[in-house]
This record gives C-alpha cells, structure tokens and sequence, in this order.
C-alpha cells in the first residue's frame, strides 16, 4: 500500500529513516538475531557448555503434547481478548466523541486505570476477583456461582481474557478517539443532513473514516494479546490450572526467565514469531485491502 | 442533532469510568488505611483516617516501620526522565520513518518497514540476555541512555503514522508541491500539525509505558540512585511471605499516578475537534 | 521542549558521572532477591558491615524476584560483569553448583584469600544442603526456612478440638480438617501454599522415602524422578478425598495460599516458617504451630525435614581482583556472626543457621518466651539426615516444581487419577532432567 503522490528523493527517505533502523539494528535485529541462534544449541544458562543440535530443539517442542494445548489456548485466548478490547474502547470512543460536557473528565477516567503499575494491579486484581478476598469473587460465590480460578480452567481462562482485554480497552480507546476527534465535523454533519445519522450513518460514514485505524488497532491488539500479556498470566494463574492458561508466549517467559532454558524458549519464540509474521503479512494482503484511505 | 442520544452516550461513559476507575478506587482507598487491613485480605471500600500520614511518609521517606525504600520523589524523578525520553525519542523517529515509507519511494522501502515492524514479536523478556550484552558492551549499563535508547525503536507508532499518512488525500500533497514546499518543509507545516491528536494519543499510550517499565530498569540499572518508582514498588511488596506496608504501597502507586494524569490533561487540548477543519 | 527533555538528560547523566567517582574502597556488587522488610533488614546488615571497617563497600541491591534476580546475573555474566555475590533461592542450587567457571565455590573462596572461616558451625541440615557430598561448602547459607503446620488455634477451639493438641499425623489432620469445617469454624479446613515444597520434597524426606533417584540427585547428574510411588500415590489420593470431602482447598501456587491463613479463611496451612512476621502482624487471630503430619504406619517416619530459603554465591568476571575477593570473604565471615545470625532469626522467621545461636538464645530463655519459635529448627534437626533427607540437588529444579503443580492441579480437577498425574510428573520431569544432564556433560 503506497500513495500516489509522492516525494522524488533518492537519499532523503534513507536519512529519515536511519535513527529508528539503527536503534532497531543494533539493539533488536542483533540481539534477536543471537536469541535465534540459541534455538540451535543446548546449553546451561551461563553459556560455559553449549552444544550444537541442529533442530533439536524445535523437534522437541513440536513433539510435546502441551504444546499443542498451549497453541490452542492461545488461539481462544488471542482472539477473545482482541474482540473484547476493541469492541467496548469503540463503542465508549464514539459516545465520548459525541458528548461535549465533561468529555475531558471522561477522557481521563477511562485511560487512568492503564498508568496503574503492572504489580500493583495484579494486587487489585486479587482485591477484586478473588474466590476468598475479592469483592467480584465473593460476589459470584453468594450468588451460588462456583467461582474458582484455581481449581476450574475455563474459569481462569476467562478471567485472564478479561483483566488481559480491559488492560488494552485504554489504549484502544485513546486510538479509536484520536481518529474520531481527526474526522471533519463536516463530513459527519453532511451525512446527517442526507439523512444518515445515528447507528446507521455511524456504519456508513464515520466507522469507514475509522477503517484505517481499526486496521492498525486489530494489527497492534492481536500482537499485544499474543506478545504482551505473559504479565497478566504470571500475576493471576502462572498459566494453571494445569495448562489452562499457559499461552504460548507464557510458556516462552516461563522457560526463558525462570527455566533459563535458553534453546528451548528461543526454539519457541522462533515459531512463534513465524507464525505470527505470516498471520501478519496475510492481514496486511488481505484485510488491508478493505481499508479505505 | 447530537443532542438526543446525549444521556445514553453519558450513561455509558458513566458506566465505563465507574468499571475502569474501580482499581484506582481501590489503590486511593488502600492507601489511606494501615498496613494490616490489606495484608489481612480486607480491602475496604471506604476510606480510612491514615491519609496525611502514609503520604508523608511515602514521599519523603519511603520509610515504613519495615520496608526501605527510596523516598518517592527521587524515583519519580527517575522514572520521568526515562519517560519522557521514550516518549520523545519514539515519537520522533517513528513520525520520520512512517515518514519516508509513506511519501516516497525508494528501493528497500517494504524491506525497512517489515524490518521495523519485527521489533513487535520479539519482547525484550525473550532476548534479555543478548540484549543486556550489547548494552553493556556500549557501556550504557547504569545510564539513562542504557534505559531509553534500546526502548526507543517502535513499530507501534510507526504503523500508527503510516496508517494515519495513508489517508492524507493526495490533492493536499499536490497543492504543496504546488506552493513550492519541499518534502521538509511539507512535514513540518502540514503533516505534523495535521497528526496532533494522534501524536497526542501516542504521547500519553508511550508515556504510560515507559512509566511503567519494569524488568529492563530492573536489569539495566543496579545503582539505587536510578531507581525508578516501579522497581521501587515492587521492592516494597516484596516477596509476600513477610509482612508488607501495603499502606505504603498504595500511597507510592497513587503517586506514581499524578505523572501519567499529568500528561492525560496536558493533552487532552489536542483532542479538541477543530470546529472549521483544515481543509483536508 | 525537546531541548528540556535534552538538558535534563545532561544533567543526569553529569550526576551518574559525579557518583561513580567517589569509589575509594574495594566494591564489592551483592545482588538479592528479597524485596520487603527482608530487604530492608538485610540491606541494614550491609550497611553495618560497611561502617563495621573502612576497605570494603558493599553495594546491595534488590534484583526482582528470585528468577528474575537469576536472570539478571546469568545475563551480566555473559556481559562480563557479573555481581561478586548473588543471591538464590535453595531450588536454583544444582545450576549454580554445575556452573563451572561462572562461580567461586565457597571453601575455595576462603582457601585463596585467607580470610579464617569455619563452615562447621552452621546446621548439618543447612550445611548439606548447599555442599558437595564430600562436605565442602559450595555457597553460603543465609536466609533458611523449613516448612511447618501453621493452625488457628480459635478455629480449633470453635470446632470443638484442642487447640494444645494439633493433629501430629495425617489421620488426624483429615479429622480436625473435617470438624472445622462442619462446624462452621472456618470455611476452609487444610490449604497448603508452595504446594511442591510441602507436599512433595518435604513430604518426601520427613516419611524417609526417595524424591529422586541417586540421593535426590546429589550424586549425580544421572537422578530421576521417583514421586510416583505407593506413599507419593496414597499422598496424592488423600488431598483428591479430601478435596472432594471439603476439608482441603487448593490455595494455588507457590505462596498463594498463605493469605487464606493470615486471612482467617483457612484453619490449618502447610507453609513456610518464614511466614511468621506476617503472620505475627496481620493475623487478628490467636495462631499456633505444629510439626508436618506424617503418615503413622510408614516405618521410621517422621524424621528431619528439609530447609528451603536461599544462599549467597560468588560469581567470577573478568578482571576480578584479589582484593575484591577478599572483600566478598570479609563480608561472608561478618554476616555469619553470631550476632547477625541471631538478629536475622529473631527478627524474622528464618532458621538460626548456627547451632550455638540457637543454644546460646535458648539458654536465654528466648524460646520460652516465645513459644513455637524453635519448633521449626527441632523439626529440622529431630533426627540424622539420611540420604533422602540431606536435602535436594536436582537440574531446572524450579521448572520441575511447575510441572509437578501442572499435573497435580489436572488431578485435584478431575482430569485425570492420582497415578496419571504423578506419572505424567515422572515423566515430564525426567525429560527436563535429562535435558540438564545433556547441557552439563
């Protein structure tokens, strides 16, 4: 995807792009590119002893059954969290767009809670969901709901779908009404005047204004609930019960930080992040062809 | 004609603060109670009589009857510095790298855009080890540039700038050409100010999360003069099997906050719809 | 404001400068993984060694969690600026232990530098753990826990039993469990935190039976699991019966559990006798503690159980000096005075790793003043370590402790028997250490 109009320069676009290619070279190709390498050897954490075992690794990975559990689990887990972070940031983006009154205070409630620190929220998460000292879990429990996420996997799974989607409803947010906030007032006003206003003018003219940044956002949540949630995982349920939430990339920080199993997290990561690049080249192929710029 | 639908907008905005501020409730009720009423497993939902108290306390010692810590103000300090430089540094480079990939053409340019958009699949939790080695090797171990510049690259902002460039109309690139401007001179006095909300929106997200930055200061940083008011939280709550001044904890988090709300309200001008719009 | 944010990194920058250049002494880098009040008393030590002479500055710093602290050191070793002393957790010990020339060994640390130091005055319980089986000492016992029965001694007396009595065997536990909850006492019976410690590894060496093979893998890279045996399988059983009757609740992982006790939620608790200060300033309740219960009809049970906690090692870096090692052994010889041994038990619920500390506070009366407080350490050392209870060395120790918490949790959810689940744990664990073995021939 390019446009039409463009500059003719040879050496500016290079300069332009020469601060983040360096930063990126040096301190994530390189680095990562060392990570890869490890997905080769076995060897103990202090590097004194390693051996060279061709696809070991990967083969050993492929083979275990949990694995395979843990691919599945991600895969509820990845597109559940997406769905559920970007269907509410949008529909709480759009109505703080329309009100005038208070739209700053709103503004302002609604991103706070992404500043908390990731430590002390996984203590309010316990303070909040807890069987025995949270407010929801007791909740649940006097309802006569079984609510126990330690003992009942579908429970926890559901749970860290839940903290981890209401993590990112902030940052999503933020996105959709920054885009929203960017829309001409007088294209929206226009479309109300033909007549469309209301749901129907919402899907017909402002959610296409927005299809550009939902890409982005759908691009950036799927690689968060993927990437970046192993935190919320190792707070709550360290992946239990049994494996009922270890996603991949948990059993990646789990074998990586606290294994130090430098060759099998590395042969891990290595999947992951093929299977993810190709997930992410198709929706760029695919999806962004819907995209209206 | 917005004005019908205006209540319900209100009741749902309502009723998302209320969900979404409920933690923070929790933390501000937290940090005005003592220390046994959390550990016991009894956060209560209203506030407690210990607030000058415990605040005092958490800014100018960080000294509980059992925890050491650094007075808050210094890791704030800290913290903030290695904030704002994330937050500047990614939002420079990644205005001119989306930059360069949408308004020219050149050859590699996918290559460099794919390049960069790597830097998303690998967390830095999975290359601790090498990557620690190469900053130790440029000797930054211990040093605010050691904190900021391996964090600054971001694909993040870089995909969220060319999305955004992608839907500059091409009639407005041409009327600039037009009007004689040079691709700089384009960039400054059209494009960056037709990005605000989003650099914006991208400033509080980057602020947030260099704010929260936990395991690379945690790695990159031994001295206790760089240590950032996350590290020193978690150092406060400590392990779990000995007792805790969650008091204290509570009121460190409340105050580790007001940089971050800080930084919401000082943007939230640039979210201001314009009512005549640059003709775009 | 970008130039502001420039200056203000100038001027931070010029400051880091300013203070690396006041070094006058040897620095010695001493990273640890104790957040909390632990902490601060240990950082407090630090300081009292640093005033205590004027050669030596030690720089303590909190490194995160255990793991994390691992991590940090495995990553600034390959750097080549690893810490002089790192701090790990009991569990870490066999990676440390085959690290080759990433460590000093203790007794050689003392042999090279002269400094005097006599490693028989600590515990045989604690000593062993952290020595080859020849004796040496490989890395310098601190903070040191054994698990115990922690127990509500007004649940107990709600529930109608004595609280004077605990339950001493399994049968008993089962019991009282029982009535607590029928009674309305309390809402949970029995709950265990760090599920694997208590109920496998110390389970194991309190009943005399094997953990693994080749002493718990203390002679030998070679060791493999042996959980799935009848005890380990009758074991495994009782807290799936229990479970299903009531009177155990699973607490979750690792310490999760402990908060259900402090909490009032949970009568009796497996845990660390490390949770005392918390414990002591959070509970509203009166408390007391017994020793782990024991199955009565397996022969010899119950004998000493095993320690838990961390050590200090010494890690090498290139260019290392004499004197810097030096500093790391003067600072080893002050922290396992007496003084400071005495003041760490007494102000916290770790062991008094020495045995004349603990006569000596015995003698004094400490423990008649404070009842419990010794339990811990007579648990320890009630009888001779035997080969199953010296202690445990066993490769990704910590990797083999979620495994085993994976399988039992599929269990007590009705996944699967109590045999699928510690032969899935078998299994599995033998593979990771199979792999160790592999990575350290």
């Amino acid at each position: 995807m390019q446009r039409r109009v463009v500059y003719p320069n040879r050496v500016l676009p290079y300069l332009l792009l020469a601060p983040q290619i360096i930063i990126t070279v040096v301190f994530f190709i390189y680095p990562a590119a060392e990570a890869i390498r490890q997905a080769l050897y076995q060897q103990d954490p202090f590097g004194l002893n390693a051996q060279f075992v061709w696809f070991e690794n990967f083969a050993l990975v492929l083979q275990d059954p949990h694995y395979w559990e843990a691919a599945r689990v991600t895969l509820i887990f990845s597109l559940a969290v997406t769905l559920l972070a970007m269907a509410p940031a949008l529909l709480l983006a759009v109505m703080a767009d329309r009100v005038v009154r208070g739209a700053a205070g709103y503004r302002t409630l609604i991103v706070w809670p992404y500043a908390i620190a990731p430590a002390v929220a996984a203590v309010l998460w316990l303070f909040i969901f807890h069987p025995d000292i949270g407010y929801v879990g007791q909740g649940l429990l006097a309802l006569g709901i079984p609510w126990d996420y330690r003992m009942n996997g579908a429970q926890a799974l559901l749970l860290v779908i839940l903290v981890s989607a209401w993590k990112q409803i902030s940052y999503n947010f933020l996105f959709f009404l920054a885009a929203l906030q960017s829309i001409p007032r007088s294209i929206t006003e226009a479309a109300a005047i033909d007549g469309a206003s209301g749901m129907r003018g919402f899907w017909l003219i402002t959610f296409p204004l927005l299809s550009h940044i939902t890409f982005f956002l759908l691009v950036v949540n799927l690689i968060y609930s993927l990437f970046d949630t192993f935190g919320v995982i190792h707070a709550l349920t360290q992946g239990g019960p049994g494996v009922a939430t270890t996603t991949l990339m948990y059993s990646i920080y789990r074998d990586g930080v606290v294994n130090v199993d430098l060759g099998g997290s590395s042969a891990q990561s290595v999947i992951l992040m093929a299977g993810v690049i190709l997930l992410t080249m198709l929706q760029f192929r695919y999806l962004e062809k819907r995209v209206h710029y | 004609m917005r004005r019908p639908h205006n209540w319900l907008a209100h009741f749902i905005l309502i009723l998302g603060a209320l969900i979404f501020a409920f933690p923070i409730y929790l933390a501000a009720i937290g940090s005005s109670h003592d220390a046994g009423t959390i550990g016991r497993g009894q956060m209560p939902l209203l506030p407690g009589d210990q607030w000058l108290t415990n605040y005092q306390q958490a800014l100018q010692s960080g000294q509980g009857e059992r925890v050491r810590g650094n007075p808050a103000l210094g890791l704030m300090q800290n913290s903030l510095i290695m904030a704002l430089g994330i937050t500047f540094g990614k939002i420079a480079v990644s205005l001119l790298s989306a930059y360069a990939v949408v308004f020219f053409r050149f050859p590699g340019r996918m290559f460099f855009f794919w390049l960069i958009f790597l830097t998303l699949m690998l967390p830095v939790e999975v290359r601790i080890i090498p990557t620690y080695a190469v900053v130790a090797d440029f000797g930054m171990v211990n040093t605010f540039e050691g904190l900021i510049i391996p964090l600054i690259a971001s694909a993040t902002a870089t995909l969220l700038f060319r999305q955004f460039f992608l839907t500059i109309p091409d009639e407005l690139v041409d009327a600039a050409k037009m009007d004689g401007a040079g691709p700089m001179r384009f960039f400054w006095s059209i494009l960056l100010p037709l990005s605000r909300t989003n650099i914006a929106a991208l400033f509080v997200i980057m602020f947030i999360y260099g704010w929260n930055q936990y395991l690379w200061p945690l790695l990159i940083t031994t001295s206790s003069q760089m240590q950032t008011v996350i590290v020193g939280i978690v150092k406060m709550i400590g392990t779990g099997e000995a007792q805790t001044d969650w008091h204290l904890i509570m009121a460190t988090t409340v105050l580790a906050l007001l940089p971050p709300v800080m930084v919401i309200i000082l943007m939230q001008r640039w979210f201001v719809k314009g009512l005549v719009d640059a003709d775009k | 404001m970008r130039q502001r944010v420039l200056s203000l990194l100038l001027v931070a920058l010029l400051m880091s400068l300013l203070m690396s250049a006041s070094a006058q002494r040897v620095r010695v880098e001493f990273w640890h993984g104790l957040g909390g009040p632990l902490g601060q008393l240990l950082e407090t030590i630090t300081d009292d060694f640093n005033r205590s002479q004027d050669r030596f500055q030690v720089n303590a710093t909190f490194r995160g969690s255990y793991p994390e602290t691992m991590v940090a050191a495995i990553a600034a070793f390959r750097a080549g600026n690893a810490p002089h002393i790192v701090q790990m957790f009991e569990v870490g010990t066999a990676t440390m232990m085959h690290a080759g020339g990433a460590i000093v060994p203790v007794y050689q640390l003392f042999a090279r530098t002269g400094v005097p130091f006599d490693p028989s005055v600590f515990l045989p319980a604690v000593r062993s753990y952290y020595s080859l089986p020849d004796g040496r000492l490989m890395s310098l016992p601190f903070n040191s826990s054994t698990a115990i029965t922690w127990y509500n001694r007004d649940a107990f007396r709600a529930a109608g039993l004595n609280p004077d009595q605990p339950p001493r065997t399994w049968t008993e536990l089962r019991n009282a469990a029982r009535r607590i909850v029928a009674s309305g006492a309390a809402r949970c019976g029995f709950s265990t935190a760090w599920p694997t410690w208590t109920q496998f590894e110390q389970f194991s060496a309190i009943h005399n039976v094997p953990l693994a093979t080749r002493a718990n893998g203390m002679e030998g890279l070679d060791a493999r699991l042996q959980i799935n045996s009848p005890l380990h399988l009758r074991h495994l059983q009782t807290l799936m019966d229990m479970q299903r009757e009531g009177s155990f609740t699973y607490g979750g992982r690792d310490g999760a559990a402990d908060a259900l006790f402090v909490n009032g939620t949970c009568a009796i608790l497996h845990g660390s006798s490390a949770l005392l200060g918390r414990v002591r300033s959070e509970a509203t309740f009166n408390w007391g503690v017994a020793n782990l219960p024991f199955y009565d009809d397996v022969r010899g049970a119950p004998i000493n159980s095993i320690i838990g906690g961390a050590s200090f090692w010494v890690m090498t870096a290139p260019g290392r000096t004499d004197q810097e090692y030096r500093a790391v052994a003067e600072f080893f010889r002050f922290i396992s005075r007496p003084e400071v041994a005495r003041r760490w038990h007494s102000e916290t619920g770790f062991l008094p790793i020495r045995q004349d500390v603990f006569n000596e506070l015995n003698a004094a009366g400490f423990y008649r003043a404070n009842p419990g407080r010794d339990l811990p350490l007579l648990q320890l050392t009630r009888t001779e370590p035997t080969v199953n209870s010296r202690g445990l060395r066993l490769g990704n120790m910590p990797e083999i402790r979620n495994i085993i918490q994976e399988e039992v949790e599929n269990a007590l959810q009705g996944r699967q028997t109590a045999q699928q689940a510690l032969d899935n744990a078998v299994r599995r664990g033998d593979a990771v250490l199979a792999a160790f073995e592999r990575a350290h021939r």
